[in-house]
């Protein structure tokens, strides 16, 4: 059977699956980022599939900018926690209870 | 008899879930770095897939911003913060079979609705990303996103620069 899309958006769905169980499993602030890194990477797969069997282009384009706007959300979302690390001394969502009654 | 892009996607696709797995859930250590070396691996193999939807510039910049770029800061966070309690914590089993119950829903669902979907049309695509036809497309069709892209980045810069200052009101 050769690969067609279904595969490779069979794929992208589980990888997204993956980022997401990440981001409600784990505790770790860092991790939770690498979970939503997942979660982008899975859409950037499933969009340049179907850029490739519509022949065209534009999917491409959308995943260039996806990349561009992930490096600056990692920036300023690694920035944010440094800064909160300062303040609080931790990277830990549980220890994060400012907001809780 | 099997062509060798269909197994090269098969080994891709395996890299890359199984290393997206080890992300999430290592059974043998919970320590960011090992997960980040992971996610590394991951980006990898998906450029990997990218190179097989003849995505070559893609799989170029999957490479060197998000394995190079986006990783290196990732790593440097984390040895910044050298979080040693972060080995003690255990990710608790109760969260890991409440998140497999709820994400397996929604991986159901997709699934299914893939499942459905119509077939599509079995003819070879001729679609070539290389970075000629993208650049063309990108300096005409999307020029107005593309310099709206960079501002982004002049904004998370400053943005970046101002959180990180000692003096954080």
């Amino acid at each position: 059977m050769t690969v067609g899309i279904e595969h490779y958006i069979t794929v992208s769905i589980l990888l997204f699956s993956l980022g997401l169980l990440g981001v409600i499993v784990r505790r770790n602030l860092l991790v939770i980022y690498m979970g939503l890194e997942l979660m982008l990477n899975a859409a950037n797969l499933a969009l340049v599939a179907f850029s490739r069997f519509n022949n065209d282009l534009d999917g491409q384009v959308f995943v260039f900018f996806i990349i561009t706007v992930a490096a600056a959300e990692v920036a300023v979302g690694l920035a944010l926690i440094v800064a909160l690390y300062r303040k609080r001394r931790t990277a830990h969502v549980e220890d994060l209870t400012l907001m809780k009654l | 008899m099997a062509q060798l892009p269909d197994i090269l996607f098969y080994v891709f696709g395996f890299l890359t879930l199984a290393c997206g797995f080890l992300v999430v859930l290592n059974p043998f250590s919970t320590n960011p770095v090992t997960s980040a070396m992971f996610l590394v691996l991951t980006i990898a193999s998906l450029a990997g897939l990218f190179v097989l939807l003849h995505a070559f510039f893609l799989a170029a910049v999957q490479i060197l911003v998000y394995a190079g770029a986006v990783m290196v800061l990732f790593l440097f966070v984390i040895m910044l913060l050298d979080l040693p309690a972060e080995e003690k914590r255990k990710v608790r089993t109760a969260w890991v079979i409440l998140g497999v119950i709820s994400v397996g829903g929604i991986v159901a669902i997709s699934l299914r609705a893939l499942a459905q979907s119509a077939p599509v049309s079995e003819q070879t695509p001729a679609l070539e990303g290389s970075t000629i036809p993208l650049g063309r497309l990108l300096f005409t069709q999307y020029l107005l996103p593309f310099e709206i892209i960079s501002l982004l980045l002049l904004v998370a810069m400053v943005g970046v620069i101002l959180l990180s200052k000692k003096d954080l009101k």
